[in-house]
């Protein structure tokens, strides 16, 4: 977790010094960052489950059946089984941010990525005693694949001008099908040990591979968004794309790289994903992911019609989703209640991260600061 | 621009084109394909084709449904003197549908797997006025039974009922037991979770650890697994309703280094007999795995050939045959014929 608070806060204080700057108490400041919903969720997770049961946060060093030692405990379960859902934010946010839609096809997408790989690691057999390929050639085409899907739908929305959601909604449809005719409809097992490291653990790294799979994304998504003029260019084309495009920005290609990104992501998201359990169901892998992944990009702050975005509110949207679900599963809700506990949860998050609400609660704020400070210049 | 403008029509009007052949062909090319093999193989069958339409759920839905299709399509061929017509959809209307295309078609027989149970009457009615024989495989619909021949199924309750009596006689001191559901409120979800929560409900040693949906898939089910570890709490059975959820669960107990299977802290149970879980039954790793049987097609088969030879169905509602492995009872030579 302190990997990711350093670049989160560091950010926003660049973003909103101007606003600062004009006037408006701290209090105002910090409840108008982008960031502060993300945080303030995340925060009340923490306190809740803290108050409920402080041995939640235990972590523990013990060893697997294999021998091998491992870290466990519910933040280590978080950090890990939420890396997926960051990394498929990071490229959300993107292509919501260039395009002012989302792409709904990534679960579907993370399917086909994940058949990809198995059936370059399985060759012509469905059950192979060793690897048929290098891992890397897998990764390598897999990331190909992806994100020729990616320019497919990027293609569609860029330059056909299709609403990004229908233009995504084709891949959603047929994309589970294709991840099955690729593997001939056959469930490819993987038995090489090796292969699993990438979605469990490397032997003798007690930290599991998809955490630091998911913080070397966020490094170089940082770094790009630091020394390359993507963040700039995907933020304007975004919120007027024709000016942009009269100062020299070429929206079609911001727009269709974008999507481009994305699957790099989901190419990434869906190699954890099979190396997890060496296999594939094509049918439930990353099933409703998408929801997950705008929602993570919502909950960071971003508007959803595209535009200005903030990458770690919404990678930290990422980890309070993946903390809401192991914090449901921690105490027991009864299953067919869990969706509306969840759907609470969201519902506040979402108003709450809403700029009208946000404004409004610094209004009020304000107001009941203000005799204070009146007070405070009276006195002396 | 212009050249834009015209690549922009061309390729639309392909895609139209090409969607509209698509339509157009999607029914023609079975009886194609057939037509094509009848000439080749004359001899296989004696006199006339039976016709059959057959309407399933996506292939791709589950390795059930895979196994299913694969035997629908092995048994309705050319040799055994059928000419089948197959349609897939998970949605309902397109189901329909595709049920009211084979009624014009004129099939023989009509074989419905529905995707959900309601809206099927006009079309099963149209069905039994153009002298169409209805059957039902593993899916039931809220219709007039009239309206169908015959109905083969699974029991599902059954299929927990063996499952938790299976359990029974494991005679442990006490059970405690992770439950880990299924996608909440389908048929198999209500059956396999019955009989558990019955004989939970009347024992004083049976207790529930957790009992939470895993939606059928194994990455859910490791977390609650993980979960239940991290709370320290202490169990000794996981009850997984499909394979996949043992898998998950599985992994969660190797990550925290306690034992299962034959003669090992955990019992481990699971349905639906993939092949590869079989074979985690039969290395010792999980204790028991209970059947779902896609295989209704020889029965199917029957059942026609009874009525060509104008003999009706003793019984309406036929349930399938189907049984719990016991990993240490298991052979190479189940999972061979039962491994799905």
């Amino acid at each position: 977790m302190k990997t990711l608070e350093k670049p989160v806060q560091q950010k926003p204080q660049k973003q909103q010094k101007p606003a600062g700057n004009n006037g408006g108490s701290f209090i105002k400041r910090l409840v108008r960052n982008q960031i502060f919903i993300p945080v303030a969720a995340l925060l009340i997770l923490v306190i809740f489950n803290f108050v409920a049961d402080p041995s939640f946060f235990a972590i523990t060093l013990s060893q697997n059946s294999a021998g091998d030692p491992v870290l466990s405990g519910n933040l280590i379960n978080i950090l890990d089984n939420a890396s997926e859902l960051v990394i498929l934010a990071i490229g959300m946010t993107l292509v919501t941010s260039a395009s002012g839609g989302q792409d709904i096809s990534v679960g579907a997408a993370i399917a086909l990525s994940g058949s990809v790989v198995l059936r370059v690691l399985c060759g012509t057999e469905s059950r192979p005693e060793t690897l048929q390929a290098p891992i890397i050639v897998a990764f390598l085409v897999c990331c190909l694949v992806a994100m020729i899907f990616g320019a497919f739908n990027g293609a569609l929305v860029a330059y056909f001008k299709i609403q990004p959601m229908v233009a995504t909604l084709i891949l959603f449809t047929a994309g589970r099908s294709i991840a099955a005719w690729i593997n001939n409809n056959e469930l490819p097992i993987i038995s090489d040990a090796s292969f699993g490291y990438f979605g469990n653990f490397i032997p003798g790294i007690p930290v599991p591979t998809p955490i630091f799979i998911a913080v070397l994304c966020m490094i170089v998504i940082a770094l790009v968004l630091r020394f390359t003029k993507l963040g700039l260019f995907t933020q304007s084309v975004g919120i007027n794309s024709e000016s942009s495009r009269l100062n020299g920005i070429n929206p079609e290609f911001i727009k269709f790289i974008t999507y481009v990104i994305l699957g790099l992501c989901v190419a990434i998201a869906g190699f954890i994903k099979v190396s997890r359990f060496s296999t594939i169901n094509y049918s439930v892998v990353a099933k409703d992911i998408e929801m997950d992944a705008i929602l993570a990009v919502a909950l960071g702050g971003n508007a959803l019609s595209g535009g200005k975005f903030n990458m770690a509110a919404s990678v930290l949207g990422a980890y309070v989703i993946q903390f809401l679900t192991t914090t449901l599963f921690k105490f027991n809700v009864i299953s067919s209640a869990l969706p509306a506990y969840k759907a609470v949860v969201v519902i506040i998050l979402v108003v709450l991260s809403a700029p009208i609400v946000r404004d409004k609660l610094a209004a009020l704020r304000k107001k009941f600061s203000a005799p204070k400070t009146a007070v405070k210049e009276a006195n002396p | 621009m212009k050249i834009k403008k015209i690549l922009g029509t061309v390729i639309s009007l392909a895609i139209a084109a090409s969607m509209f052949s698509a339509c157009g062909a999607k029914p023609d090319s079975g009886s194609n394909g057939g037509a094509a093999d009848n000439g080749g193989a004359p001899a296989s069958s004696s006199g006339e084709l039976i016709k059959v339409g057959i309407i399933n759920n996506d292939p791709n839905e589950s390795g059930y449904r895979t196994a299913n299709d694969k035997d629908m399509k092995d048994t309705f061929t050319e040799a055994n003197g059928y000419k089948a017509s197959f349609a897939y959809s998970l949605k309902n209307d397109e189901q329909i549908a595709a049920a009211q295309k084979f009624v014009q078609d004129e099939v023989d027989y009509l074989l419905i797997s529905a995707a959900g149970t309601a809206g099927w009457d006009s079309v099963l009615q149209d069905a039994k006025a153009a002298g169409i024989r209805v059957i039902l495989f593993d899916r039931t619909i809220d219709a007039d039974s009239s309206l169908y021949e015959a109905s083969i199924m699974s029991d599902m309750a059954k299929e927990g009922q063996t499952a938790v009596d299976w359990l029974i006689s494991q005679n442990l001191t006490e059970y405690n037991i992770v439950h880990i559901q299924g996608v909440m409120g389908g048929a198999p979800q209500i059956g396999r979770t019955g009989a558990l929560d019955a004989q939970v409900a009347a024992n004083d040693n049976w207790n529930f650890v957790t009992q939470q949906t895993g939606e059928w898939n194994a990455e859910n089910a490791q977390q609650i697994v993980q979960s239940v570890i991290d709370s320290g709490k202490s169990f000794n059975v996981i009850y997984a309703e499909n394979d996949d959820m043992a898998k998950g669960a599985v992994a969660a107990l190797d990550k925290a280094n306690i034992s299962h299977g034959v003669g090992k802290d955990v019992i481990i149970m699971g349905f639906d007999c993939n092949k590869w879980a079989l074979e985690e039954l039969l290395k010792g790793n999980w204790n028991y795995d209970g059947q779902c049987n896609p295989f209704q097609a020889s029965i199917i088969h029957g059942i026609i050939q009874d009525f060509e030879n104008g003999k009706a169905p003793a019984e309406k509602i036929i349930i399938m045959e189907e049984q719990g492995f016991d990993a240490t009872k298991i052979t190479q030579d189940d999972i061979n014929k039962y491994g799905i």
